[in-house]
């Protein structure tokens, strides 16, 4: 199973994302952003960081690289499509996912450990999980507040296509506590977290964050 | 303004030339002229005068940092000493690993976020630059007082500095200090330390050999940055009532340094460079004149065909611009086409601005005119040393009779009070309003972070080899007694590495001090050289690099001395790492390491206005056979956790580490006041399972280190003899300091 | 020579923080006149010549799918001399 992991200039987790798709079994395959070719790969991970140096705004230039052309097909054809933090941020301004992410309410960058519930265990990348189950990962950003219109609001929460949720104080001032997105299909999730940190608790918080890769291997069996 | 050539030069010898408002003083103008048997171009003496600066070229410090060689401890472990831009230690299992703490304290005080930020910049190009990949970086910072209006000003800023640069580098912040003290109002200590990892093979030095291989230089274009910003700024106190000295303050773009690191990684894994050096202070200047009096001794630069960003600069102010995120490679001719490659891989810039020479010229033109032609070493190497007068301060002896007379707690009430005034003093609160501004994740390998003793990273996924770093001072005890003082803050660092059972290996240090045309100051500097030297030499530990920073004053009043030690540890198994507190019930507490009655310099005293007494003498012997100790209690499984004692004493360490997993203790103390209020050295608290009290004791023995039941873990409260602070309380008063100060 | 400006701004539903933050920090240094206070970006962009007609609906295509971001951004174009 070759998950592939993107690398944009400015990328920062990218190994690491890498590093968890080994862990949950899988084999991580590094993609170039300049590089219009997805090499077979069955899934794809766009990872945290500051691509571009967050210039303009995050993830609006990075999502006009020639690797996201093949991206957005596939993962409209139905590929597995992970965004993470600033992979997130890009998934929000190619319009996969509906929203934005704006600065977060407090200003300051957050790093900590964050509660939170995985609301829909129905997607590509959350099948291992029970519905309303807590999780601890890390989450650490500064431009992670999820804003949307109402009209979106409305739908998103009509169709059950809140992911994940934050537990306890909004941490960011992402609107109705939103972590995480998913699309109609439920195969491009958009998480703002880091479940590549959260893989054992030697090197994280818990070993939560696992869950998502193990669950789109189990996927592409299927 | 017309070019001012070597030809000119030699034409109008006695052209007046303003050295003084660069920096240089009389007798160095007339030394650089008998240097050249001419008078210098314009261009030459914009070189000599932020090379001969005393950032560049430590020229009061040198006479006395000659200790750290002179009493260096011989061993096999340290691969790269002092003298190239940071040191290199063996760590095992064929990995290096390069460390260095620098200072950017006049620029922070002047641009907070943009001299913090630089700050990091520089001294994880310096790690860079020594071909590793940067792994982590600490950041101990000094402030004024915490509710004064300028620390408002400072500290929000340099916080969000460290944060924004090195979280956009991708480098976990894994451990630092924030510190007040009314000495730091008007001088903030912005030191930054980072960390890096390589294989032996990897080590990159900073020299130009090979006639005729290439100059090439790659990173971001130059600007008018910080121009006269080294000679300037480090080299003069702040007057009280003077003009911000604005423009000499460098900006930062951290996107463009982490494509650099990456375009840099890929350059040295293909083995393509020969030398290499990162612009730092005195830019152009510094890189150019050390590269070549490293090498060949030679180097032609065509100055013209470095990449501007703005085409205004004059050729002086190319050279002394501190424009950041670039380097300088030294390249083989057959070897120069694959380098472009990469950058324009990373959309790097990169020139070939020169090549190097054999023979004793650094020749740069401009437009093919000859603008410098100076022998290199005396700009990098051979710039003037001073010996600077030094006299023992009279408040020395003052000091040292004033008796502390501070308020002992010993009824429930008073000891409540004591332990939760402590616990809220900004010194000791929780910093994490400053920790959670820093990514502590990036690169999945940190294991310890703040508020542990240390910052532990895992440098292998498989075998489990991590190294430890920690950074102390303690500016009170340098204060009154220098010497002790450097002893004492290198002994808690090593400490600090210990009690997760991680083994000492190598000293880096930031020796932060006042004016150094001060005899007092400088006395105070000799002391702590003197002591840091001795301690090191005594503890077995080398000194492979370090920074000094001098004129930290404002007018006449120098600050406290504050000698920053940092030590660097290893140890073979992260997962094994003894943590610093408990998470359950049941265990017993021990005390390693007798309490006498050190309240001088104490956070307590200080708390009470009283800063005079005498300090500890270190007994690093002593701190040495604790050390064996703490890494037994690893690697003998006798110790669940272990957290040192420091400022704040018994009192600091038994909130922490209650505080840390939620879970209380219950301790009984004889003395009680002075055994939680005094900061005696040498001493640790440990946790273990009842079962170990055997081991514990027989290991203790064996090192003739002291231990003492104190108590058990459990509950929800910290209770000390009689007085009882629910946890929730302790909390409460530990973590609103920060939300109070700084919102 | 003239430029083309845009200014883009966070649509007016959208909490903007930095002018919060702003609006906060001017009483303490003694303003009091502003009653709030949003924060935006402003692109200048320089052409030759004149600005044409069809250059200035390039720039808006460009504010779009560029310069802003339409789900919580406004913008304007305008020429300015």
């Amino acid at each position: 199973m070759k998950i592939g992991v993107v690398t944009f200039p400015g990328t920062l987790d990218d190994r690491d994302a890498a590093r968890a798709v080994r862990h949950a079994g899988g084999e991580a395959i590094a993609l170039w952003h300049n590089d219009a070719d997805l090499h077979g790969v069955d899934a794809v991970i766009l990872p945290g960081g500051f691509s571009y140096g967050d210039y303009l705004r995050c993830g609006a230039i990075s999502r006009f690289s020639p690797v996201m052309e093949p991206i957005i097909k596939a993962a409209q054809g139905g590929m597995p499509l992970l965004g993470i933090c600033n992979g997130f941020q890009v998934l929000a301004e190619a319009h996969l996912i509906p929203g934005a992410l704006t600065r977060n309410h407090e200003l300051h960058f957050l790093c900590h450990d964050q509660k939170l519930t995985i609301e829909n265990g129905n997607t590509a990348w959350t099948s291992s999980y029970s519905q309303g189950q807590e999780v601890v990962i890390p989450l650490k950003n500064g431009e992670g507040a999820y804003m949307c219109d109402d009209e979106t609001l409305a739908m998103l929460e009509g169709e059950g296509r809140i992911v994940a949720r934050y537990v306890g104080e909004n941490p960011n001032g992402s609107r109705n506590l939103i972590a995480g997105v998913t699309n109609e299909r439920g195969n491009i999730v958009g998480l703002m977290p880091h479940p590549e940190h959260a893989i054992d608790s030697l090197t994280g918080p818990s070993a939560d964050g696992l869950g998502f890769f193990t669950s789109v291997l189990k996927a592409m069996v299927q | 303004m017309s070019l001012d050539t070597v030809a000119i030069a030699e034409a109008n010898p006695d052209a007046p030339q303003p050295f003084a408002e660069l920096g240089l003083k009389p007798d160095e103008y007339a030394r650089i002229k008998e240097i050249l048997g001419r008078r210098p171009t314009s261009s030459e003496l914009a070189m000599y005068s932020v090379m001969w600066s005393e950032h560049c070229s430590y020229k009061s410090s040198k006479v006395h940092l000659k200790q750290f060689g002179d009493k260096a401890v011989k061993t096999d472990a340290l691969l790269v000493g002092i003298g190239e831009n940071a040191g290199v230690v063996d760590v095992g299992q064929g990995y290096a690993v390069t460390f260095k703490i620098e200072s950017h304290n006049h620029p922070s005080f002047i641009e907070p976020y943009q001299g913090a930020a630089t700050g990091v910049g520089g001294i994880v190009r310096d790690i860079l630059t020594m071909g590793a990949r940067p792994i982590a970086v600490m950041d101990p910072l000094r402030f004024g007082p915490a509710d004064a209006a300028d620390t408002r000003r400072v500290l929000p800023g340099i916080v969000a500095g460290v944060g924004g640069y090195g979280n956009c580098l991708g480098l976990p912040n894994i451990g630092g200090e924030v510190v007040f003290d009314e000495t730091y109002l008007g001088n903030p200590l912005v030191n930054a330390l980072c960390v890096g990892v390589m294989k032996h093979s990897d080590i990159k030095l900073a020299k130009a050999a090979g006639a005729g291989n290439l100059v090439v230089l790659y990173g971001a274009k130059t600007g008018g940055d910080g121009i006269g910003g080294v000679s300037v700024l480090a080299s003069e106190t702040f007057e009280s009532k003077g003009p911000a000295k604005r423009p000499a303050v460098q900006v930062g773009d951290p996107f463009v340094e982490k494509v650099l690191i990456e375009c840099s990684l890929e350059i040295f894994a293909e083995d393509l460079v020969v030398g290499i050096q990162d612009l730092g202070g005195a830019g152009l200047s510094c890189a150019t004149s050390e590269l070549a009096s490293g090498g060949s001794g030679g180097m032609k630069v065509q100055l013209d065909k470095v990449p501007l960003r703005d085409p205004s600069l004059s050729p002086e102010e190319i050279l002394m611009s501190e424009s950041q995120e670039r380097m300088c490679a030294i390249v083989e001719p057959s070897k120069v086409a694959r380098f472009l490659e990469i950058c324009e891989k990373w959309d790097v810039t990169v020139t070939v601005i020169g090549e190097v020479t054999d023979g004793n010229h650094l020749e740069i033109t401009w437009n093919g005119e000859l603008i410098v032609d100076v022998p290199p070493r005396t700009v990098a190497h051979d710039g003037p040393v001073y010996n600077r007068p030094l006299a023992q301060p009279a408040y020395i002896d003052e000091v040292a009779e004033e008796v502390i007379n501070v308020p002992i707690p010993s009824t429930a009430a008073e000891i409540r009070e004591t332990v939760l005034k402590l616990a809220a003093t900004p010194n000791l609160a929780d910093k994490s309003w400053v920790t959670d501004q820093y990514d502590r994740y990036v690169q999945g390998n940190s294991i310890q972070s703040q508020p542990d003793d240390s910052g532990m990273v895992r440098i292998d996924e498989n075998t489990h080899l991590g190294v430890a770093v920690a950074t102390d001072a303690n500016a009170n005890w340098s204060y009154l007694n220098p010497y002790e003082g450097a002893k004492l803050a290198l002994a808690e660092a090593a400490r600090n590495i210990a009690t997760a059972g991680a083994k000492p290996l190598a000293v880096t240090n930031c020796l932060n001090f006042g004016s150094p045309e001060d005899p007092g100051v400088m006395w105070q500097f000799a002391e702590s050289v003197r002591g840091l030297a001795d301690g090191c030499l005594e503890m077995g530990l080398p000194v492979t690099g370090g920074n000094v920073s001098f004129y930290n004053q404002t007018g006449a009043v120098a600050i406290l001395p504050t000698p920053v030690i940092g030590v660097l540890g290893v140890i073979d198994d992260v997962r094994t790492r003894t943590p610093m507190s408990f998470d359950r019930a049941g265990l017993d507490l021990y005390l390693l390491g007798e309490t006498a009655n050190d309240l001088a310099g104490s956070e307590w005293a200080y708390m009470h206005k009283q800063r005079g007494g005498v300090a500890p003498i270190a007994d690093l012997q002593r701190e040495m056979r604790l050390i064996e100790l703490l890494v037994a209690g690893r690697t003998k499984k006798i110790f669940t956790a272990a957290h040192d004692l420091s400022q704040g004493g018994l009192s600091a360490t038994l909130t922490e580490m209650v505080l840390r997993y939620n879970t209380g203790a219950t301790v009984q103390l004889d003395n009680v006041g002075i055994s939680l209020l005094s900061e005696t050295p040498g001493r640790v608290v440990v946790a273990i399972d009842p079962t170990q009290t055997a081991a514990l004791t027989q290991e203790a023995a064996t090192q003739k280190i002291a231990v003492t039941k104190i108590g058990v873990t459990g509950g929800d409260s910290l209770i000390i003899n009689d007085a009882k602070i629910s946890l929730t309380e302790l909390r409460a008063a530990h973590t609103e300091t920060f939300k109070k100060l700084f919102g | 020579m003239a430029k083309i400006v845009v200014d883009v701004m966070l649509k007016p539903e959208i909490l903007d923080p930095q002018g919060k933050a702003v609006a906060a920090a001017l009483p303490r240094l003694g303003f009091t006149f502003a009653k709030d206070v949003r924060q935006g970006k402003r692109f200048e962009i320089e052409v030759d010549g004149e600005p044409t007609a069809a250059q200035l609906a390039e720039v808006e295509a460009a504010a779009e799918k560029l310069l802003s971001n339409p789900v919580i951004e406004n913008f304007t174009v305008r020429v300015e001399k």
